[in-house]
């Protein structure tokens, strides 16, 4: 797919790409069953240690240890990455992780030695390059977001979610209001909200939605009290909806003494078209693994920076970037600093540089047609499947992810479980699926801005063959599935009731009761 | 041996003083294949209501409360081993805890089999 | 598409926004830049950096610089590595699974206990969850953290136990003295030592176990340099509870402090109390092997407020990188890596005990010295640093204001210290101490 300086996606579009066939994907056996510990794939000149520093303490146990050499470590690695679905494969509709391009550039500019090869304890004035990055970022998540400050320390979205909490929460200790000990969350929330909240010492107030999907500031305003500490909004929602309230929440919020924390994992939706700062928020965690690109990695790492509003600037975590004389300085330690870090060292360099990266690439323009060809192919897909699936909130019109429940699957005793196995078939990674919470079977469908018209409509008439062979009473071809994938369906139950967590030599186990 | 059943479907077999607790057929039935069950200490005090154990299938976990007050005298380490009892026979030897009844009055309150069978309909 | 979707312009799609929120503000950001644009942007960014490779290197404290074999990053970047998902959809994520259960067998292997997830963002937050997993599994509450714990990892366990009375953080240790033995009472959930500790000294673990076990405690280990697990004893066989480490030191590079790799294992009857993910293995409808995320009911997606932390995200793709290059290396080459970074500690140390004015404060080490220099450490370190030498960390960068470690730097030397560095270290350090 070619990003060019229109943005717009112009690629014949991918079908599905999930490949079967064992003569390409043979079973490939654990590292631990093709290595031995006398193998080894580097080459380290030999070492006698004809005396050492240890203490005493020099190991005696068995490593036990199995090693490749290079080939079959390539092979190994090689083989096993075919056993896996990847953006760079297909479309990856999971809504909430918005599974954009990853592109390439980043990765070229994370691994110049300027970047990689630095160590996070040199001095300060040896790396101003980092610095001068890190401030640039910074800018751009301010400006973007329209607010004061901003927390970049954060490894993740859910440890984003914690520093911003923690932030709230030394807010209102310093306004003397320690004993405000809830915290509300609406029950369409991702499961970090309440976690984190928990996590912290909060209980946990759930605020319920309205019939069309979206907070209704009532609701909040009568779960308001002196003993409310913040309320922890994703906006746009888990529903996939911009709250029309949000305006009106944020002021009842501040009105009754407390914070608004605002989950930002659907900021693909409004970046460079809608400013959180301008909204009433007080803290926004921003995933840049999400909106800003960097890539998913099999699972991680990510990267949570925190936008902060002028009420909780002062309460930043270390470090921070201060402008000096003679250039830029790291602030690690602050007499009265009341969060202190959480964190080692400063934070995910390796992801500011790629999303710098990004960001530049875009520039302020990209990124708000990104945003607006977000919200378009989601409400394309919407518009195309509204008729044979079911919308629980169809009153708005949908942000960068559309929601269906299973109602239209009733009596065809196929699940939404079924139904995303049977799309593993037909060379599509399933949608999210049971989220949110507050519909029945939920599938969330985000397909982002890198999908073109083409790869969404093939994608369209595939889901509207599933669901008018399941209403015609196909079961097997659901229930059965995935057939064609590396595996079966595979016994979640066993793995629970029988946890086996690592490799065992056959002779080393205890013998099976049968 | 009376049984009565709660909104919730857990049910209590009273014996006397002590109630028999655990979950329902229909229960079992909507969780799936149950993984784990954190079982309350022996001796906690419970009030009706209160969360009393934790059943996990592999995708949910559930609270399972005290259908009246009283002491936890005995639980199902069986369950510790085997947590598929409880999908097997939840309402036999896939019992849950054992509980010296505080005050028998509470169970008037709860649902008898007829009433609970309306509820799962 | 509009038509379809029967939306006038793509401005009616977001008719739920609030108007004067709506595309109302102008921002202060530049418009779009070609790839070559952008590069040059960057590499001048990346060009006022002083690489580690650009001369002598010898920073450690917390992250090492080894040398990455150049298989690990060519894996790394194939598609289907770098840009897959969590795996949720098991099925087709067999790769990613496949390669998390390998991992945690290798770190169970090093560690030498029975079991570790699929990895945390980072050592220093990995060490605030295992106390928080030890106050939930003793359900007593007094932790103590070591003097020789690394003063980032004690700040994010005092930010995560906020003014925590029950929390004691012992002095600053330089010397390897400490009294943590003492501090173990009825009351206390864990001790936490770290080995190497932040001054290079070995600890004694087995004492340290031995004393807490007494008292109904547990014994938290911190590794910060995992190397040192391929000469040192493990863990596990001396009867730590919690292992909590950086893996950075194998297979990821040093990136300014992140993204890093928290590793943590402990005992089998833990299990359900060790936050983060878990990959367990299973067989399929057809019977054939196959593995899956387990025990996932101890999380924030299915407990939320009762999950064991809110964590979501692993450190997947350092994940990898730490099992492709731990698969090359195997015992042999992991055991011969650490003895060669003993070996180069050893040189070190004793051509800086030739230094007039430099005292080595350590007996026993694995890569990592504290030295005592007759002038203020960060002044010596910042003009050492403008010959071209990176000389180490001087201890008051992380604890600023303690005139007790004014004059320490804490040096490391790896596989990569070549004699030249030392020699170039040594002639600067004579110089600026004459």
């Amino acid at each position: 797919m070619s990003m060019n300086n229109q943005g717009r996606p112009t690629g014949v579009g991918t079908a599905g790409t999930i490949a079967s066939g064992s003569a390409l994907l043979p079973d490939e056996p654990l590292l631990f069953e093709i290595g031995d510990t006398e193998h080894s794939g580097v080459d380290l000149p030999e070492v006698d240690l004809a005396e050492d520093r240890l203490g005493g303490f020099a190991r005696k146990s068995k490593l036990d240890l199995a090693g490749l050499t290079e080939p079959e470590a390539m092979r190994h690695y090689v083989r096993l990455s075919r056993l896996n679905h990847s953006i760079d494969s297909g479309m990856y509709p999971l809504g909430s992780c918005t599974m954009k391009h990853n592109p390439r550039l980043n990765e070229k500019m994370a691994r110049l030695p300027g970047f990689s090869d630095i160590h996070p304890l040199q001095p300060v004035s040896t790396v101003q390059g980092a610095l001068e990055l890190m401030n640039q970022l910074s800018h751009w998540l301010m400006t973007l977001t329209n607010t004061a400050a901003v927390a970049l320390s954060p490894k993740a979205g859910a440890h984003g979610e914690l520093l911003g909490m923690m932030a709230i929460k030394a807010a209102q200790e310093a306004k003397g209001e320690a004993h405000r000990k809830i915290v509300l969350v609406p029950e369409s929330a991702h499961g970090t909200n309440p976690a984190t909240a928990a996590f912290l010492g909060y209980s946990v107030k759930p605020v319920p939605a309205r019939d069309d999907g979206t907070v209704d500031v009532e609701a909040v305003k009568a779960a308001l009290s002196p003993e409310v500490a913040a309320i922890m909004l994703t906006n746009p929602n888990t529903c996939g909806l911009f709250e029309p309230q949000v305006i009106e929440i944020a002021r009842a919020v501040h009105e009754a003494g407390a914070f608004f924390y605002c989950d930002g994992a659907n900021f693909n939706a409004i970046m460079g078209v809608v400013r959180p700062g301008d909204l009433g928020i007080d803290a926004m965690h921003i995933n840049l693994h999400k909106t800003f690109s960097t890539p998913h990695g099999g699972g991680g790492p990510g990267a949570g920076p925190v936008v902060l509003s002028e009420a909780l600037a002062p309460f930043a975590p270390v470090p921070f970037i201060k402008r000096v004389q003679d250039g830029l300085d790291l602030v690690e330690h602050v007499e009265e600093q009341a969060l202190g870090r959480v964190t080692a060292f400063h934070g995910q360099m390796g992801m500011y540089v790629r999303a710098l990266t990004y960001m530049l690439s875009h520039g302020a323009d990209g990124l708000a047609q990104a945003a607006e060809d977000a919200v378009l192919n989601a409400n394309y897909i919407k518009a195309r499947l509204e008729h044979l699936f079911s919308v629980p909130f169809p009153d708005y019109p949908t942000m960068h992810e559309a929601l269906f429940d299973d109602s239209f699957l009733k009596g065809t005793g196929v699940s939404t479980l079924d139904f995303a196995k049977a799309m593993i078939d037909e060379g599509f990674h399933p949608m999210t699926m049971y989220f949110p919470l507050v519909v029945h079977g939920a599938m969330l469908v985000e397909p982002t801005e890198s999908e073109s018209k083409q790869t969404l409509d093939r994608f369209c008439d595939v889901m509207a063959d599933l669901a008018s062979d399941a209403k015609a009473g196909n079961t097997e071809r659901f229930t059965a599935a995935p057939m064609k994938a590396p595996r079966r369906r595979l016994d979640e139950t066993r793995a629970a009731r029988q946890p086996v967590l690592k490799w065992e030599r056959p002779d080393d186990l205890p013998q099976a009761a049968e | 041996m009376t049984t009565k059943f709660t909104p919730d479907h857990e049910y209590i077999r009273v014996d006397g003083e002590t109630g028999i607790v655990g979950i329902t057929t229909y229960a079992q039935e909507q969780l799936g294949d149950i993984v784990f069950v954190e079982l309350p200490a022996i001796g906690k005090v419970l009030k009706k209501g209160d969360e009393a154990a934790v059943v996990e299938s592999v995708k949910a976990a559930s609270e399972i409360y005290a259908p009246v007050s009283g002491e936890v005298v005995e639980v199902n380490s069986l369950l510790t081993s085997e947590p598929g009892m409880l999908n097997s026979a939840p309402e036999g030897e896939g019992w849950i805890f054992k509980l010296k009844i505080a005050d028998s009055a509470e169970i008037d309150s709860l649902l008898d089999a007829d009433g609970y069978a309306d509820l799962t309909l | 598409m509009l038509g379809v979707i029967g939306a006038p312009d793509i401005d009616a799609l977001f008719s739920a926004v609030p108007k004067p929120a709506l595309k109302n503000f102008s921002l202060d950001l530049p418009a779009h830049s070609p790839e070559f644009l952008v590069e040059a942007h960057m590499r001048a960014l990346a060009g006022r950096n002083h690489a580690a490779g650009d001369g002598p290197f010898f920073v450690g404290a917390g992250a090492y610089r080894h040398h990455i074999p150049a298989t690990v990053d060519h894996l790394i970047q194939r598609s289907e590595w770098l840009t897959a998902y969590t795996p949720y959809q098991p099925e087709i994520s067999q790769g990613t699974l496949q390669m998390l259960f390998e991992f945690q067998t290798q770190v169970a292997k090093i560690t030498g206990m029975d079991v570790a997830n699929a990895s945390l963002y980072d050592g220093s937050t990995g060490t605030a969850e295992a106390v928080l997993m030890a106050r939930r599994l003793t359900r007593k509450n007094k932790i103590v953290l070591s003097g020789g714990l690394h003063p980032h990892y004690r700040d994010v366990v005092k930010a995560y136990l906020k003014d925590d009375p029950d929390l004691v953080c012992l002095s600053p240790s330089p010397e390897g003295q400490g009294d943590i033995l003492e501090q173990i009472d009825g009351n206390t959930a864990a001790i936490v030592i770290q080995t190497p500790d932040f001054y290079g000294h070995l600890r004694d673990l087995k004492s340290a176990a031995d004393a807490a076990h007494a008292q109904g405690a547990l014994l938290i280990v911190v590794v910060t340099e995992v190397v040192s697990l391929g000469l040192l004893e493990a863990p596990g066989a001396l009867g730590a509870d919690i292992v909590v480490a950086e893996g950075q030191s194998i297979g990821n590079a040093l990136n300014f402090g992140g993204p890093y790799l928290g590793l943590m294992a402990t005992r089998r009857d833990f299990i359900r109390q060790m936050p983060g993910r878990l990959c367990g293995e299973t067989v399929d409808a057809d019977g054939n092997r196959g593995f899956v995320l387990t025990l996932s009911t101890r999380e924030q997606h299915i407990r939320r407020e009762k999950a064991t932390s809110n964590i979501c995200t692993n450190s997947g793709l350092c994940a990898l990188a730490f099992s492709i290059h731990m698969a090359l290396l195997g015992e042999a080459g992991f055991t011969r890596l650490a003895r060669l970074n003993h070996a180069n500690a050893i040189r070190l140390a004793d051509a800086l005990a030739g230094v007039p004015g430099v005292e080595v404060l350590n007996k026993t080490f694995f890569n990592e010295m504290t030295i005592r220099t007759a002038q203020p450490a960060a002044g010596l370190v910042e003009r050492l640093a403008r010959r071209g030498i990176l000389a180490g960390v001087p201890a008051s960068r992380l604890l600023p204001g303690d005139p007790e470690v004014e004059n320490l730097i804490i040096l490391a030397a790896t596989e990569l210290t070549t004699e030249a560095d030392i020699a170039a270290l040594v002639a600067a350090l004579m110089e600026e101490l004459a």
